[in-house]
């Protein structure tokens, strides 16, 4: 047996923050990054006599996730409590969804980069309440905690695979189709520096032997704040177990399940110790809430409402523009926003693949240099559908037209208010014919050169006609040169 | 007449025709509680500065012509239970000893709104958990009716306050009877009121899906004007019934016509005083002289009803009670380690009892135990509910004793919580069904000790429960007799 | 079931409650006399029963998207037993 022939296995356990205003219990704003403890009442500071009411949004937020999941929708689902203590808990127990979770048995398509789309399936996707935030306070001289509640209550969903992703790149894929789908429903914003999204992984190996095959102990990772950190960590413990099978050999069911955290400064998992009882939640039915029934009628409400899937956006935007694979997916990633843009300006230039080049190449670009994103751009699409259908007419040629661009973005002026900027006016066809007469008449060698037949000595005119007049097109000038010659000749 | 010996809805006239002023309802109830609380210990938390302000804006208020609440100037103790933002909110528990929340519960912003003048916080069980006002970490509460007897509980700190006097209604909390033994304990009237019937908003919760608050008086008339105030949808409660507050104040004099009166044989056999026996068949026979037909029925399961409740209120309760673990509020024993300080607060914070329940239900939740004992509950708790809606298709309501038995000593059954806890055997049963329940005077012992009549109808049915007994209290004089204190 | 001291203990940590010697014994022979009773619910067949886990019939209580007032910070901090001007202050995990 080689390396080679040992399987990598990896669930992944990922948490997004629902966008809704308010928390998922209460009225608690659920807004990021203020002081500590600002944003808390009686329900979410888990007071005596305090009570839990669901907040509909988020509510439908995790029903549409978990349709555009390909997920079941229960017809019934239940909160549950998950009793442990901790300090950021102040209940001593978590609303969540145990055995009846909103959304169970779906599946997700994925584009891992270089490889074959793949199908990964998904166990459940649930609804539970986030916890506070805990601080170290070494600064202050003390050992202590110190607790913000602000967080807690916040609503998430919890969207659990199934084992079927092998390597750290079908995870990177996973995790990148699952938080573009987030973010186009507009179900998350998928923040991770805010922690809008969070990552844990369950990874394990199976080793083929002479009698089938083995697996060994999972070990789930936690604490991955960055989709480079799942990749790196995944990979990182890949490499350990195949360590520790070759050093104990010890097979599922052998040792319990252990956790591990990721250090990001030191590149590698370190395991944490569980104590021996923390594992047993006590999972039971929230007597404070009530059922939630769910019925065909609002399923399919929710499901027409999804409007179209990046996997659905990508096909058509291949099939309907033309574009290939990798411009299609650029476009897609981009988010909905910015796929509507191309639309309308691929519609108004009249040329799809121009507007797919400009959007990928210059609105990308100066969206990247300018770290914005295409909602708060300044040159709407049927402006610059306008500039591309100059460029599609010849009217403009393209390093003019990036100047025009250029203008409009940088100075915020309307197509016209920058071409105008730029000095661009459109020559009349008699002002060119004049222009074309006057340097023939200047450069008499010219025309014997190309009456004789060096048709390129004509090149020389085309420059100076751009340095009299910066507007005059080039190809237009040319052709009247031409003509003019053939005339006099 | 002393002003203590008039019904609250006496009261009400008088004070609605100006011949009392509330502050002098409120006095007297003072000057009252100044000479037999320190006997009977019924109010951890006496209000009665801020009352006698209150009952002077009220008046002040009624003077100028006023539209006033429907309890305007009454005085009202509430359990100590009951979230309320200018006083502390103890629960009985040292673990809350200083807690002040910075809310109110919806039972006390509906009294605030009806008027009414709150006049104390009143003694409880721990966390609502006991029969006796016993496991109260501030001291027992002392029956009334002998100062050597319990008061019943939890909410023996109410009941006994309306017995003794102290306030002429009150608010209890009632999980598996602790404002129907109580009130049997104590002589007075106390309903439990259906599931869903009045907010548990600002309750602290002992078990969430059987906690109900509900009122104490003297009768079934005043015990409607209570109800009336307190109930009504609460958005801020989940399993708030969507439905308007009672009217049963106004259809309480109403006799029901044709009354069919459930009688469970098994709650008059074996196990069962003699003199509460007694006390119970000839209240039966007052309501077959009042034109009622009397109807046997069987709760097969009610015999399980113990054995179930004390696996779902303990798994309730472990999950409600893992808060107070000195982390954000209450007492904290300091520790340089997270964990060493959640064990030793809530070992010192908690009483005996408590711990108790919290070591059952964790016990009934934990890994490989869930099934058979907190699953095996819920299902029970089905056919008990199921027993009930069977037996309400043919009688409109059941008559049974509250208790087994009258008032016991204090210290009694200290020892043996099993014993304490099969006390609760004919009440226990209305909580895990959801349903409403009533307990009237019926009679007395040889040794001059209250005996509790217990109503329980279907759910949403306590106007008819109320009615009943107003029928009843019409034609008898035992939630009359005053204790002699 | 009869409870073992061991099995008091185990229960006591998940509860995070600090028993003392004599608390474990009481609470081993009180548990196992509670227990020993409720076990006679094994003498009904509950087969195909739907478990009541509530009270009430309630179904589908929601509350819209709307942010409502938080306490002051000097509210929700008032009762901590340690705090900073910000924050709870617990002892560390170790």
């Amino acid at each position: 047996m080689s390396d080679a022939d040992i399987v990598l296995v990896i669930g992944l356990e990922v948490h997004v923050q629902l966008q809704t205003a308010s928390k998922l219990f209460c009225g608690c704003s659920t807004k990021f990054g203020q002081p500590p403890n600002t944003q808390t009442c009686p329900v979410c500071l888990g007071l005596p006599g305090a009570l839990p009411v669901l907040n509909k949004e988020a509510f439908r937020l995790g029903a549409i996730a978990g349709l555009a999941l390909n997920c079941k929708i229960s017809p019934i689902m239940k909160w549950d409590r998950k009793n442990y203590f901790y300090p950021d808990l102040p209940k001593g127990y978590q609303i969540s969804q145990f055995d009846l979770p909103l959304a169970y048995e779906g599946y997700l398509e994925t584009l891992p980069e270089g490889g074959e789309p793949k199908t990964i399936r998904i166990i459940r996707a649930h609804l539970e309440e986030d916890a506070g935030k805990s601080m170290h306070d070494e600064a202050a001289g003390t050992s202590d905690s110190r607790i913000d509640l602000n967080r807690t209550g916040t609503p998430l969903l919890e969207i659990v695979s199934e084992p079927d992703l092998r390597s750290s790149q079908e995870a990177r894929a996973y995790l990148d189709e699952l938080k573009l789908l987030m973010t186009y429903l507009a179900v998350s914003d998928c923040n991770m520096q805010e922690g809008s999204l969070r990552v844990d992984a369950n990874v394990n190996l199976h080793i083929p032997g002479p009698d089938g095959v083995i697996a060994t102990p999972i070990v789930e990772i936690k604490n991955l704040n960055s989709f480079r950190a799942v990749e790196r960590a995944i990979d990182y413990e890949a490499a350990r177990q195949i360590d520790e099978w070759e050093d104990r050999g010890l097979r599922l069911g052998e040792a319990p399940k252990r956790t591990f955290g990721w250090d990001d400064q030191k590149e590698r998992t370190v395991e944490q110790r569980q104590k021996e009882e923390s594992s047993d939640y006590r999972y039971f039915p929230d007597p404070d809430l009530v059922p939630v029934t769910v019925t065909t009628q609002f399923v399919e409400q929710l499901q027409q409402g999804l409007g179209e899937l990046p996997a659905a956006l990508r096909a058509r935007l291949q099939s309907q523009y033309d574009l290939d694979a990798y411009g299609a997916n650029v476009l897609v990633n981009q988010g909905s926003s910015l796929v509507a843009y191309f639309e309308k300006l691929a519609a108004v230039s009249g040329n799809a693949r121009r507007a797919s080049n400009w959007v990928q190449q210059d609105v990308l670009r100066v969206l990247n240099e300018t770290k914005t994103n295409i909602e708060g751009f300044p040159v709407a699409a049927s402006q610059m559908g306008e500039l591309l259908r100059l460029v599609e007419n010849g009217k403009l040629n393209t390093s003019r037209a990036k100047d025009v661009f250029e203008e409009m973005f940088q100075a915020k002026l309307s197509l016209g208010d920058a071409m105008k900027s730029l000095g661009i006016e459109e020559v009349s066809q008699d002002a060119l014919v004049d222009l074309c007469r006057e340097l023939l008449n200047a450069n008499p060698k010219v025309v014997a050169d190309v009456s004789g037949g060096k048709q390129q000595a004509v090149g020389a005119l085309i420059g100076q006609a751009k340095k009299r007049n910066p507007n005059a097109d080039p190809g237009s000038v040319r052709k009247i040169l031409l003509e003019l010659i053939q005339q006099m000749g | 007449m002393s002003l203590l010996q008039h019904s609250a809805t006496d009261l009400l006239s008088l004070l609605q025709s100006g011949d009392v002023t509330s502050q002098q309802v409120v006095q007297a109830y003072s000057d009252r509680a100044a000479t037999v609380e320190d006997q009977v210990h019924a109010i951890l938390q006496p209000t009665w500065e801020s009352a006698l302000e209150r009952a002077e804006e009220i008046d002040r208020r009624r003077s100028a012509g006023e539209l006033l609440g429907s309890l305007a100037g009454l005085p009202v103790a509430v359990k100590d239970i009951l979230c309320t933002d200018d006083f502390p909110t103890t629960c009985g528990s040292k673990i809350l000893e200083t807690f002040r929340p910075p809310y109110n519960a919806t039972v006390i912003e509906k009294l605030r709104a009806a008027d009414a003048i709150l006049v104390g916080k009143t003694n409880l069980d721990e966390f609502a958990m006991g029969s006796s006002t016993e496991n109260s970490a501030f001291g027992p509460t002392h029956n009334p009716w002998d100062l050597t007897r319990v008061p019943g509980g939890s909410s023996g700190g109410s009941a006994a306050s309306v017995s003794a006097d102290l306030a002429p209604l009150a608010i209890g909390t009632d999980t598996g009877g602790s404002i129907r033994q109580p009130a049997a304990f104590c002589g007075v009237t106390g309903l439990k009121p259906t599931y869903g019937r009045v907010s548990r908003y600002g309750l602290v919760a002992f078990a969430s899906s059987l906690d109900q608050a509900g009122p104490f008086a003297r009768s079934a008339q005043d015990t409607a004007l209570l109800l009336d105030a307190i109930s009504g949808h609460d958005a801020r409660d989940s399993t708030s019934a969507n439905r308007p507050p009672t009217s049963a104040f106004a259809e309480v004099e109403q006799p029901l016509e044709s009354l069919r009166v459930g009688v469970i044989r098994e709650q008059l056999g074996e196990g069962v005083d003699d003199e509460i026996r007694v006390a119970v068949e000839a209240s039966l026979q007052a309501f077959q002289q009042m034109g009622a037909s009397l109807i046997d029925v069987q709760l097969p399961h009610a015999r399980y009803a113990v054995a179930t409740y004390y696996i779902v209120a303990p798994c309730e309760a472990s999950g409600n009670l893992a808060r107070y673990d000195g982390a954000h509020y209450g007492l904290r024993v300091e520790s340089p380690e997270l964990g060493s300080m959640y064990s030793a607060s809530r070992a010192r914070g908690l009483g005996e009892e408590v711990k108790r329940r919290i070591m059952l239900g964790t016990f009934a939740l934990s890994s490989g135990y869930n099934s058979r004992y907190y699953l095996k509950s819920l299902q029970v708790r089905r056919l008990i509910r199921n027993d009930y809606d069977q037996a309400f298709e043919n009688v409109d309501l059941l008559l049974g004793p509250t208790t087994p038995t009258t008032a016991f000593r204090i210290g009694e059954k200290s020892d043996d919580p099993l014993s304490m806890y099969l006390g609760d055997l004919f009440t226990v049963g209305t909580n895990l069904a959801g349903i409403s329940g009533l307990s009237i005077p019926c009679g007395f012992s040889a040794a001059g000790l209250p005996i509790g009549l217990h109503l329980q109808g279907p759910a949403f049915s306590e106007t008819t429960l109320l009615r009943a007994a107003h029928m009843y209290q019409s034609v008898t004089d035992w939630h009359a007799r005053r204790p002699p204190l | 079931m009869a409870f073992s001291h061991d099995e008091v203990l185990k229960v006591a940590r998940l509860a995070q409650l600090d028993l003392a010697q004599e608390e474990v014994e009481t609470f081993a022979a009180q548990l196992g006399h509670i227990v020993q009773y409720i076990e006679q619910l094994d003498e009904l067949d509950t087969t195909d029963v739907e478990p009541m886990a509530h009270g009430a019939g309630v179904t589908n209580v929601f509350r819209e998207d709307q942010v409502q007032p938080s306490l002051d910070r000097e509210a929700a901090l008032a009762n901590a037993p340690n705090r900073d001007a910000e924050c709870f202050r617990v002892p560390p995990v170790l």
